[in-house]
């Protein structure tokens, strides 16, 4: 099957789709899953991700451009041939079976003989837990129990890939990020290649291995989780991800992979080259809270900024400084508690400094 | 109501918490009584009161006993082998007596006609003609009066009218008799038409089901799946046939399925058939109105369960490697049983009570119950037998309104209980 570069298992090539003939829900997809790869598709809703994993599963088809898996071109194999286990949004369990008989489906469906059957139901229980409970009917499950059955069913079959849609969506916080973890450490220990689906991306960083972050149809970015938040490819990726502070400005200077930016309130400053334009071109200059320095940190830099202090909130391990900087009045810096000093009060007057090592030039959206 | 634990159902003030909540939920529970007082005591008046009445003649038998009084109570008491004696015969003539000239006894003769023919002259002329003389027993003069009161068999018909309750016509409906001798026994062949009236009924019935959930199934299935700006106009479609009368539409299917009619005309102009087929005046007449007119209850049920389940149970059957004809049969098919019980069964019990379309569009061998039930109550004014064939299509339909709710009731299909 290794017919491709590296291991790729599943990839996708100049996939488009549209509904109506008008309107391209998915503009342009370019995407290589390796197999064991945890990959999400992170992105806002409408941004064409779940589309993206339907067409993976088999229930849309691609306007064009081909999708293979293991080097096969799978757009014409109908879903129920593709062997891919699918969690679906509200776990779709089928109501009038019990949970043994839910997960026994899919096994009965391969005619797997009835010892089999009860074996692998049994180890997919195990391995969710969930024992106690093959008896009875999804009604009377709790919803993260449901999840776990739905995620032992879309499993009990060894399918080579797992699709997730937004399978944590109707689970409160706390047990959310519980089963985060518990799928995570399932992926891990059976190697199986997953495609999740989220626009939580407080959930895309806890699991994944690769995150391809979507917009208007396009993948913005792919890339191993800290990449994407450290080295963000443009303003919307930088924004999605993470807290972000932009200052709109203008190319001044352009060479060497940094630029130098003219902010609105006339300050230039040194911005590392992320996918601004050249002179003269508008420019979005972004920085992560917690790069932010204050004061004393800042002697030696030379970007080096006026602020003036609108808000403090103090959140325990850090505070939360609410400023306004070059005209953004929501500009915030993360303070550690070590380095709050009695001088940062409401309306003090401050430098911010900007380091440029973490100061990006995106063009404007 | 919250079941409230006895350790704890004390409250300040020393009044129980249990009571203090009934007291507070009285009024909401005054307030709901009086939403559904008028209802309930409108169908109390115009529903089950008439029906309870109806029911009541199908037992109902006071004929006799009104007309006779003193005789009947003598009887009760009778072995029913021999001739009664002599203290009877007298009871009878002082009956007679008394009941000369009173519709009363016109009203016995004619219930007694039913048990026996040409029980009502003799029960008439001995009426007239009785008189006992001094001296006389009142067992000759009976006789004398009219022979045939020296046959066992006509008192044991006086007898077995003797109590105010009767199995009679219950027993007649279901083609069968109490016989001379006490036993239940069938009824002469040429009186069996009951059973097979009945059987007809069911028959009939449960094709004209069978037929309207075939041909709902897929309908519903497509108004539950279509976007709902297509499916808004075809649910107008399907409920189109309730803005005319049923008696319109059977009158319609007259002129459409009749030898003359458009239908024949047409097949027999292409050449489909050489004789114009019979389509109307027969069971197929009957079929095909019927279906047309009970199809939208097979419709909407299904529908509304249909549109209620949710289409990733079957993307998730065959995302699971099912096949999509063994995703539809194991999943979807299963989770619209519900649908299929409530639109069958409403569809088969509207269609045990059809009278005018078989009236109109069937030949004598496709009447149902409901027309004898009419029958009987507009021809020959016999209420105990109209009831009688009303309170057995009412078991009928109960019996199989309890066997569906067993198998498709709320509690089997929620599976609530573990199985």
């Amino acid at each position: 099957m290794g017919q491709d570069a590296g291991d790729g298992l599943i990839s996708f090539r100049g996939v488009q789709k549209t509904y109506d003939g008008e309107i391209l829900i998915v503009r342009d997809l370019n995407l290589e899953v390796r197999r064991g790869e945890f990959v999400t598709l992170l992105g806002p809703s409408g941004s064409g991700k779940t589309t993206c994993l339907m067409m993976l599963a088999g229930f849309e088809t691609p306007t064009a451009g081909e999708i293979r898996l293991g080097g096969r071109v799978i757009n014409k194999v109908p879903p129920h041939q593709r062997n891919m286990g699918m969690v679906f949004q509200n776990y779709a369990l089928f109501p009038h079976m019990t949970v043994a008989e839910n997960l026994a489906f899919p096994l009965a469906a391969r005619k797997l003989a009835k010892p089999d059957i009860t074996e692998k139901v049994a180890r997919a229980l195990a391995m969710v837990r969930m024992e106690a409970f093959a008896t009875r009917f999804p009604q009377q499950l709790s919803g993260g129990q449901q999840q776990r059955i739905a995620l032992a069913r879309a499993l009990v079959f060894n399918p080579e890939v797992v699709l997730m849609d937004e399978p944590l969506g109707a689970l409160d916080k706390q047990l959310r990020e519980h089963m985060q973890l518990e799928i995570k450490h399932i992926h891990e220990s059976l190697g199986v290649t997953v495609v999740f689906v989220t626009h939580d991306q407080g959930e895309a960083l806890t699991m994944s291995n690769r995150i391809a972050v979507f917009n208007h149809g396009i993948i913005q970015q792919c890339d191993v989780p800290s990449q994407l938040y450290e080295e963000p490819a443009n303003a919307f990726v930088a924004s999605f991800i993470g807290e972000n502070n932009a200052l709109a400005g203008t190319v001044e200077s352009a060479g060497d992979g940094l630029c130098q930016v003219r902010l609105a309130d006339g300050s230039a400053i040194l911005a590392r080259q992320g996918d601004a334009g050249g002179p003269g071109s508008a420019a979005t200059v972004s920085i992560r809270p917690e790069r932010v320095e204050l004061d004393d940190a800042v002697a030696g830099d030379p970007n080096r900024l006026p602020a003036a202090v609108r808000e403090m909130i103090y959140l325990g391990d850090h505070v939360r400084v609410r400023m306004e900087v070059a005209g953004n009045t929501n500009f915030v810096a993360k303070v550690p508690i070590s380095h709050v000093s009695p001088a940062m009060t409401v309306g003090a007057a401050m430098t911010v400094g900007l380091p440029a090592a973490h100061l990006r030039a995106f063009a404007s959206p | 109501m919250t079941a409230l634990d006895d350790t704890q159902a004390t409250a300040p003030g020393s009044v129980p918490l249990r009571v203090q909540l009934r007291r507070a939920e009285r009024i909401t529970k005054l307030k709901y009584l009086g939403l559904i007082a008028p209802l309930a005591i409108f169908l109390a008046v115009t529903f089950l009161w008439p029906i309870g009445a109806l029911l009541w003649h199908s037992v109902d038998n006071p004929e006799v006993v009104e007309a006779l009084p003193e005789t009947t109570k003598l009887l009760r008491s009778w072995d029913r082998k021999a001739l009664p004696d002599e203290a009877v015969f007298a009871a009878f003539a002082r009956d007679l007596a008394a009941a000369h000239g009173n519709p009363a006894l016109a009203g016995a003769a004619k219930r007694l006609n039913m048990e026996r023919s040409g029980f009502r002259s003799q029960l008439m002329n001995t009426g007239r003609k009785l008189r006992v003389e001094a001296g006389q027993s009142a067992k000759a003069a009976v006789l004398a009066a009219d022979a045939r009161w020296g046959e066992v068999s006509s008192w044991q018909a006086l007898a077995r009218n003797s109590t105010p309750f009767t199995a009679f016509y219950l027993l007649a409906a279901l083609d069968h008799k109490i016989a001379d001798d006490g036993s239940i026994v069938h009824a002469d062949p040429d009186q069996t038409i009951y059973v097979e009236i009945l059987l007809r009924t069911l028959w009939m019935s449960v094709i004209v089901t069978l037929i309207s959930l075939a041909l709902a199934y897929p309908l519903a299935y497509l108004l539950a799946t279509i976007p709902s700006k297509s499916s808004n106009l075809l649910m107008i479609m399907v409920l189109l046939p309730f803005w005319t009368s049923v008696l319109v539409r059977v009158a319609a299917w007259i002129v459409l399925l009749q030898n003359e009619g458009p239908i024949n005309r047409a097949l027999v102009g292409l050449g489909i058939v050489d004789e114009p087929l019979q389509l109307v005046f027969n069971r197929l007449g009957v079929y095909i109105a019927m279906v047309h007119i009970l199809l939208p209850f097979a419709v909407l049920p299904l529908y509304s369960v249909m549109k209620g389940i949710s289409p990733s149970y079957v993307r998730a059957a065959v995302s699971l490697g099912s096949p999509p004809f063994r995703s539809f049969w194991k999943i979807y098919f299963p989770l619209t049983l519900p649908g299929i019980g409530a639109g069958g069964l409403l569809v088969f019990i509207l269609s045990m009570g059809y009278y005018i379309t078989p009236a109109l569009l069937g030949s004598p061998r496709e009447q149902m119950a409901s027309y004898f039930v009419a029958f009987y109550v507009n021809e020959t004014t016999n209420w105990g037998m109209a009831a009688a064939l009303s309170t057995i299509l009412l078991a009928a339909t109960l019996v199989l309104y309890i066997i569906y709710s067993r198998y498709f009731g709320p509690a089997r299909v929620n599976q609530v209980a573990p199985r």
